[in-house]
């Protein structure tokens, strides 16, 4: 933007004044026409958002439906019961990715998030053993979590207190907490998990009526908080964007959720048992995933995050309390790869010794996948969750194709470094720098 | 000099072990006028500014504020008193957009959730009364602003909460010359609104463009305080280096 040039004052360029009595832009002035231009804009100048991972999911969906259709000449892909597969399969790497968001937006690491998830779970094994302790199984979960909440504790006051690099500190948990575990479980071997519930959480259905009933309770949500918004907006007297877009973004809900509850709804079974209904651990993702986005954008320890992550110095002149903010946010991402790892070990009803010390890249490259910067300050929950997305449809599209293992590594390095590459290359157009956000 | 100073230090001194930064300075500053502290590099211009931001405490001497005697201890002190510092390498956060930054650390909220459109309104108000027409949206990242209008963003949020005394470290160093008038014209403005101006600068031009005032410090000793029509650039250049000494009388 070019700076005004100083005119004579008494007879100032007007063009840019606001309107007398009026305010300054805030972009949600005009009608429906004027926002999608702007947004248009945006993206022209390098605020892509999750836009390349979306686009990213839609081709990899096409492309590996086609290949199933081709190469094996049958669909495997694209059905029913891949798609809850699918979700399943992504539901602990998504957790992951959101839980590695909140480091990562101060500029942080936290390499180990997959082993924290590794001792809680081997303490919950040991905890809720039958021929053991046998304690109650949500007791001994609440107990996993603490244990978490203990690991993030002990990052945190390294990384914001001690003033150790992330990197450093987390490395070293990486590498003692592997130990951690296998001291907990004892000799090598398969621990397996033998709680219903436990394993409900991945391995069963919410009643077709529940999953209907999920999706009306998102669209009142969502419509609640847009009113809500439009109410606080309306009272101070800023302009509101143009209610068409609440209908609009409504009506998306509606026909994306509604097409995803019917395809869960639908009998995906190949024997006589039926299986039908969204799996239970979407809604609660769902839920993780809500209150993290409101906690990041509408309170000040989400908004001091991203401050953090974009300046620590101007946030620190500005009272905020860098040290503390740091260390809840190590927490936090503790507590979070744990619920990942609950995830995981639901899916599989076991765990081992090296449980969780090859999941934690993974959850970076999903983040990075979906937008989420390094350097820190820039990026959202949703963006790590699609992120997310499109690793597990590689890994699942690959596996069902028979191709060797190797390929599915090949094929995720390489989308790693497009995306990485897709969202420099688009902040040099914007006129930033490579460098730093 | 009619009215009572903002604020008036008298014999503040600052060491630092052995160094004496600070040697009895005195210092005032009134309400809607500039007063440009300038002095060469190591004269003591940042440590009596820290002092009144409330960073690095003053060892010795009064400061008075509106007549009151204070103790300003932590920058907790300085901004409950309505004192409010730019710095010179912009307090900003570049991912942030207009409005989040002016109230990082101070946001409107409603029952701990952000109340946005208050925080916005109250933004563009600002930006308003002080006639900023180079930014297009409140909602645009700091990012893409040139670095003219992030200095105005820097000092609409040093007098969004009512700043009595805002001083500025350095606003123009990094600017071309349109940017630099803009910023001058915002500085004259904030002192017409009523509000007590500190401005440190090298750049004897812009000091004489801008301020009603000009005090000079000399290796930790305020060697001239004179209104500005009193003086000319190369006697202000003279008390900077030393080699000319300033008889008058004080401000």
């Amino acid at each position: 933007m070019t700076p005004t040039p100083a005119s004579p004052p008494p007879t100032e360029d007007t063009t840019n004044l606001p309107a007398e009595g009026g305010f300054i832009g805030s972009g949600q002035e005009g009608g429906l026409g004027d926002q999608v231009r702007a947004y248009f804009q945006r993206v022209r100048h390098g605020d892509m958002g999750a836009l390349p991972a979306i686009g990213g999911l839609v081709v990899l969906v096409i492309l590996f439906s086609v290949l199933s259709q081709t190469m094996l000449g049958q669909q495997f892909f694209l059905t029913e019961r891949n798609f809850a597969n699918l979700l399943t399969q992504a539901a602990s790497l998504v957790m992951l990715a959101m839980a590695l968001v909140f480091v990562i937006l101060l500029g942080e690491i936290d390499l180990s998030a997959g082993v924290t998830a590794g001792v809680a779970l081997s303490a919950f094994v040991v905890l809720t053993k039958p021929d053991g302790v046998n304690m109650n199984w949500v007791l001994a979960l609440l107990i996993a979590i603490l244990v978490g909440v203990a690991i993030g504790t002990f990052n945190g006051f390294f990384v914001s207190r001690v003033g150790i690099p992330s990197f450093v500190v987390t490395l070293g948990l990486f590498i003692g907490l592997q130990g951690v575990t296998l001291i907990v479980l004892g000799d090598g071997g398969v621990f397996r998990i033998q709680i219903p519930e436990f394993l409900a959480i991945q391995n069963a259905n919410l009643p077709i009526w529940a999953g209907w009933t999920m999706l009306g309770v998102i669209l009142l949500v969502s419509f609640g908080m847009s009113m809500w918004d439009r109410r606080l907006r309306t009272r101070a007297g800023v302009p509101n964007r143009t209610i068409a877009l609440v209908w609009a973004k409504l009506a998306v809900i509606a026909l994306a959720g509604g097409f995803v509850v019917a395809v869960l709804s639908s009998n995906r079974s190949s024997s006589v048992k039926v299986i039908e209904g969204v799996p239970i651990v979407v809604p609660i993702v769902l839920v993780i995933l809500w209150i993290g986005t409101f906690v990041l954008d509408r309170t000040k320890f989400g908004r001091y995050i991203y401050a953090i992550g974009g300046n620590a110095e101007a946030a620190r002149r500005s009272g905020v309390k860098v040290i503390t903010i740091r260390w809840i946010a190590f927490i936090v991402c503790s507590v979070l790869a744990v619920v990942a790892g609950v995830f995981s070990a639901s899916k599989v009803g076991s765990i081992n010794a090296g449980f969780g010390t090859d999941t934690v890249l993974s959850g970076v490259a999903a983040a990075v996948v979906g937008g989420v910067s390094l350097f820190g300050g820039r990026g959202r929950l949703m963006h790590a969750a699609i992120g997310a997305l499109v690793i597990a449809v590689i890994a699942n599209g690959l596996g069902l194709l028979n191709l060797p293992a190797g390929v599915n590594y090949i094929v995720t390095g390489g989308v790693l470094v497009l995306a990485a590459t897709v969202d420099a290359v688009s902040r040099v157009r914007a006129g930033g720098s490579l460098i730093r956000t | 000099m009619a009215d009572t100073p903002l604020i008036e230090l008298t014999d503040v001194v600052k060491s630092f072990g052995p160094v004496n930064v600070l040697k009895g300075v005195n210092l005032k500053a009134f309400a809607g006028k500039v007063t440009a502290l300038v002095g060469d590099n190591g004269a003591g211009k940042s440590t009596l500014i820290k002092g009144l931001a409330g960073v690095q405490p003053y060892d010795g001497g009064t400061v008075r504020f509106e007549g009151e005697e204070v103790h300003l201890h932590s920058p907790r002190d300085a901004s409950s008193l309505g004192i409010e510092v730019v710095y010179q390498d912009l307090a900003l956060c570049d991912n942030l957009d207009i409005v989040q930054n002016m109230f990082l650390g101070r946001e409107e909220t409603v029952g701990g959730v952000f109340d946005e459109g208050q925080m916005e309104r109250e933004a563009s108000e600002t930006l308003r009364s002080l006639s900023v027409r180079t930014v297009k949206s409140v909602r645009q990242k700091v990012s893409s602003l040139s670095g003219g209008q992030r200095q105005t963003v820097a000092i609409a949020r040093s007098v969004l909460k009512k700043a009595k005394l805002v001083i500025l470290d350095e606003p123009t160093a990094a600017l071309g010359v349109a940017q630099t008038e803009q910023v001058l014209n915002l500085v004259r403005r904030l002192a017409d609104q009523g509000v007590a101006v500190i401005i440190i600068s090298h750049n004897l031009q812009d000091v004489f463009k801008v301020a009603d005032y000009i005090s000079v410090l000399y290796l930790g000793t305020m060697v001239a305080s004179i209104p500005k029509d009193q003086t000319t650039s190369d006697d202000v250049v003279g008390y900077i280096t030393g080699s000319k000494t300033y008889d008058g009388v004080n401000v």
